[in-house]
């Protein structure tokens, strides 16, 4: 056996800086270590006074009670949540038309209540549910006046929007019934 | 077939290591990319909640984070397993926040104070009762701006 003196073959490595900077783009593009997402929420300010008793026309708040169970109580009636969003749009968006809901959109209020047990999971499919009923009527509203969605408006347009669909939830003072802590 | 088996009897040539800094470099930047965004350790199980109208953090300077869940792991033998408030690096108690939110704050431009987001990251099985107080010494801190932290959630009706 002749042992050949034959030179090393050499792997041509110049295209494997560009395949590893595809990956690195790939991975750059495609992963997300850290969610940071999520709902938007602005709390009222604190006061060491409790807050005035103010008369609100009734048929103008959509309250909603959650229980300690995870059960909703919306205007009286337990509801299943996947129809929440359907009724705070019929709420919201009643216009004076049916007795039991709002008069208008600007003096709708979403009153939320929720037991000291409740499962932080709901209360944020219920905020959630909330936020998208306004979000579906605020596209509504804008597609009817500007043609587009909420979302490519300019900023002044989107405000002419939220204050004629202004979300507004109060939240109460949670109870304490399910006797969590 | 003679042929062939002493071709194959032949050494292989070594393969080139000629590239291989540049995939540890990107490997480099990649591991730097991605971790720069976690600045704690985080001591709570996080099982974000599931939502729709999701709208995105901006400017995480600007950014505080709360975690609030089960202590995981190691610390579960410490602290128990009832959910506990994170603040930084350790377990703190619901007093602790406005320190917290003033630490933060001080760490900005005062114009940018406004600005300043809490991110409430809490898991999907905490009972809203610490919730509420933390929501609670939130207001008393003036930081009114939260985000509750949640992943997208696959809507099939759409």
């Amino acid at each position: 056996m002749a042992r050949s003196k034959r030179k090393l073959v050499e792997i041509n490595a110049s295209s494997m800086a560009d395949i590893a900077f595809l990956l690195l783009i790939f991975f750059l593009v495609t992963t997300t270590m850290d969610i940071d997402k999520g709902l938007h929420v602005l709390l009222p300010p604190y006061s060491e006074e409790p807050p005035e008793d103010t008369q609100l026309n009734k048929r103008n708040v959509l309250d909603i009670l959650i229980n300690a169970n995870d059960m909703l109580l919306v205007k009286g009636e337990p509801l299943d949540i996947a129809e929440l969003k359907e009724l705070t749009k019929k709420h919201v968006d009643n216009h004076g038309v049916l007795p039991e809901y709002s008069i208008s959109p600007n003096d709708a209020v979403v009153s939320l209540k929720n037991d000291r047990g409740t499962t932080y999971d709901l209360y944020v499919a219920v905020q959630n549910e909330l936020k998208a009923a306004y979000n579906e009527l605020r596209d509504g509203y804008a597609m009817k006046r500007f043609g587009v969605k909420y979302e490519v408006l300019d900023d002044l347009r989107k405000k002419e929007v939220r204050q004629n669909y202004p979300l507004k939830i109060s939240e109460a003072e949670p109870e304490d019934i399910g006797k969590t802590n | 077939m003679a042929k062939i088996r002493k071709k194959g009897g032949k050494e292989t040539p070594a393969i080139s290591t000629a590239s291989l800094p540049d995939i540890i470099f990107i490997l480099l930047f990649f591991f730097m990319v991605a971790t720069v965004m976690r600045e704690t350790e985080v001591k709570v199980e996080f099982k974000p909640p599931k939502a729709t109208e999701l709208q995105k953090l901006e400017k995480k300077s600007l950014v505080s984070y709360i975690y609030i869940g089960a202590p995981t792991g190691k610390y579960e033998e410490k602290f128990g397993t009832a959910p506990r408030i994170q603040l930084n690096d350790t377990f703190a108690k619901e007093t602790d926040i406005n320190q917290f939110i003033q630490n933060e704050r001080s760490k900005v431009d005062e114009k940018l104070i406004p600005a300043m987001t809490t991110s409430m990251r809490v898991d999907r099985d905490v009972k809203m009762g610490i919730v509420t107080d933390v929501k609670q010494e939130l207001r008393k801190a003036n930081a009114l701006k939260i985000n509750y932290s949640a992943v997208p959630k696959v809507d099939i009706k759409r």
